[in-house]
């Protein structure tokens, strides 16, 4: 059979993963360094790897509400309006999903029409073109560069809505730039929008991860923008999650209940001890005033200082990254592509680290590192890259 | 002493890793490395840095050692209370850590011996005798699974993908 043909259009027209070649590389190579990795290196605290062992043992292992536990759902709702102001109910307005990443299959699903254009910040993280053209839309990158932060602009933002704009996906702290957008960036694109029917998903699973002074501002917080807003978010990030794949979506009630068709026909409820987990999260987060979150930021900034005074130090252009634990260099100056750039580094001085171009059109010419790795390495990787820059160098 | 946030920021790194230099606390911390190198010297001058040893796992070594937990139970002292029995105490180089606690007993000991016997002899002969000691209770450690919030035999494990998005 020729399955090629059988795989439908769409799924064939999606291009392979830009990521995936390293990893091959690299897991195959002794004494190499990732950077390339897109999760914390903190493992899940003890207590909440415990309540789920222990919901275990209590035999909660059954199917919850579709919306996730109420307990939990309550949680959340008091975490968003605690550390980021946003309202909502936890009753009709939080849905508990599979990952932030469900989340976002589920809000483009709900709202795109056939042929409906929806607009990315490019470079951005890697599954929302995909999850667009499953939906049946189409992904409309928005070019945002280095000489602005990588913060999307209200005059890009503008040229590029057309009739068939049907929203537009947020996702700051950005993945794999580490921009942010502050209040008056913000502000700036709502001024945009309040004229037209755009929605808004704004991806916020970085939210905690903010070097800024003040701290991450919710698009959905401004005036006038919580009623076209679909809030994301999870535990990933926040709470070194990742593997337990527990998120959660955010809407107003008449949008979060037409959601919530294709999350219970799709998935029908994120798993049971991922919930218990996650109650505990947020349980002991609060009752220690989220002081690991804190310590946890406190150490990623540091790493974060560390990596982007090494990159200037070795003579390129590094804008200064404020969120998630990404810096995002640009790498021009030695006249490769980001492409031929990571895959030499990692054959010559077994670094890895991940092109741009994995992320849009827009990262040409800048590679991503995570910061999120023990800071002897992350220090060990930034001078096995000097010593590479300084060997290439034109 | 209330403590600046660059002084805080030092506590941090070198609780981490004490070896770590001036420049690279100035690095992380975005200061100059002698506003760093200040901070250190006044956190030693105040005593809030008491000392910077290794943390050694001497089980991977060849020398001999010995390691007891020993609760005392003890007469306090008039205008003393428990301090001048514990500094009687903790003078002994055998003596690693003295705590005065709440509970069944009043002083618990960390006391280190290079062999079974100095440790039998230094509470039998030295311990036990000191006036004011009522009694005492030794429970000899077998294996340190995680000192000082280290763990000792840490399986340097990286159990995530090497690369992902």
């Amino acid at each position: 059979m020729n399955y090629e043909e059988i795989l439908s259009k769409t799924v064939q027209r999606i291009p392979p993963s830009g990521i995936r070649k390293f990893f091959d590389i690299v897991s195959e190579m002794k004494d190499a360094i990732s950077l390339g990795v897109g999760e914390p290196d903190f493992v899940t605290p003890w207590n909440i790897c415990e309540s789920a062992i222990y919901s275990l043992e209590k035999g909660q292992t059954h199917y919850t509400s579709n919306w996730g536990t109420p307990q939990l759902r309550r949680a959340i709702a008091d975490y968003l309006q605690t550390r980021f102001s946003l309202r909502y109910d936890p009753m009709k307005e939080i849905i508990v999903t599979v990952g932030a990443s469900e989340g976002v299959d589920l809000a483009l699903r709900a709202l795109i029409n056939p042929g409906d254009e929806v607009l990315v910040p490019d470079p951005s993280y890697v599954s929302y073109a995909p999850c667009i053209a499953l939906a049946g839309g189409v992904a409309v990158p928005v070019e945002t560069d280095a000489r602005r932060s990588f913060r999307l602009g209200p005059e890009e933002l503008r040229r590029a809505l057309t009739p068939r704009t049907k929203a537009l996906i947020l996702s700051y702290p950005n993945n794999p730039t580490g921009a942010v957008m502050e209040r008056e960036d913000l502000e700036r694109l709502a001024q945009v929008l309040q004229d037209t029917n755009v929605m808004v998903i704004s991806d916020e699973i970085y939210a905690e991860l903010c070097y800024t002074q003040q701290p991450h501002v919710s698009f959905a917080t401004l005036p006038g923008m919580w009623e076209r807003t679909i809030t994301l978010n999870g535990f990933s990030k926040a709470f070194a999650m990742t593997g337990w794949r527990m998120g959660y979506l955010c809407a107003p009630a008449a949008l979060a209940a037409g959601i919530c068709k294709i999350h219970q026909y799709t998935i029908l409820c994120a798993p049971s001890q991922g919930q218990a987990a996650a109650l505990e999260a947020l349980i002991s987060g609060k009752e220690n005033n989220y002081a690991s979150i804190e310590r946890m930021r406190s150490t990623y900034d540091r790493r974060r200082r560390l990596l982007v005074k090494a990159f200037r130090e070795m003579g390129l252009e590094c804008f200064e990254p404020l969120g998630a634990f990404y810096v995002f260099p640009c790498i021009q100056s030695l006249g490769m592509s980001s492409e031929a750039f990571c895959e030499q580094l990692l054959y010559e001085e077994k670094v890895a680290v991940v092109p741009g171009t994995a992320f849009g059109a827009s990262g040409e010419g800048f590679i991503r590192c995570s910061y999120a790795t023990a800071t002897d390495k992350v220090q060990e990787a930034a001078q096995r890259i000097a010593r590479f820059v300084e060997r290439h160098r034109r | 002493m209330s403590l600046s946030q660059l002084e805080m920021g030092v506590l941090d790194i070198l609780c981490e890793d004490a070896r770590t230099t001036p420049e690279r606390m100035a690095a992380m911390l975005g200061c100059t490395s002698e506003q760093a190198a200040l901070a250190v010297k006044r956190l030693e001058e105040e005593g809030v840095i008491v000392g910077y040893p290794a943390l050694i796992n001497w089980d991977k070594t060849s020398r001999e050692n010995v390691k007891a937990i020993i609760e005392v139970r003890v007469t306090p002292q008039r205008d003393m209370g428990f301090d001048a029995i514990a500094e009687r105490i903790y003078r002994f180089e055998e003596v690693k850590a003295v705590y005065l606690m709440s509970g069944a007993y009043d002083l618990l000991l960390e006391v280190q011996a290079n062999s079974m016997k100095r440790l039998a002899s230094f509470v039998s002969q030295r311990l036990a005798t000191i006036e004011h000691v009522l009694s005492t209770a030794t429970h000899f450690v077998l294996k340190k699974y995680k000192v000082d919030g280290v763990i000792m035999e840490e399986t340097n494990s990286d159990e995530r993908l090497a690369v992902s998005p």
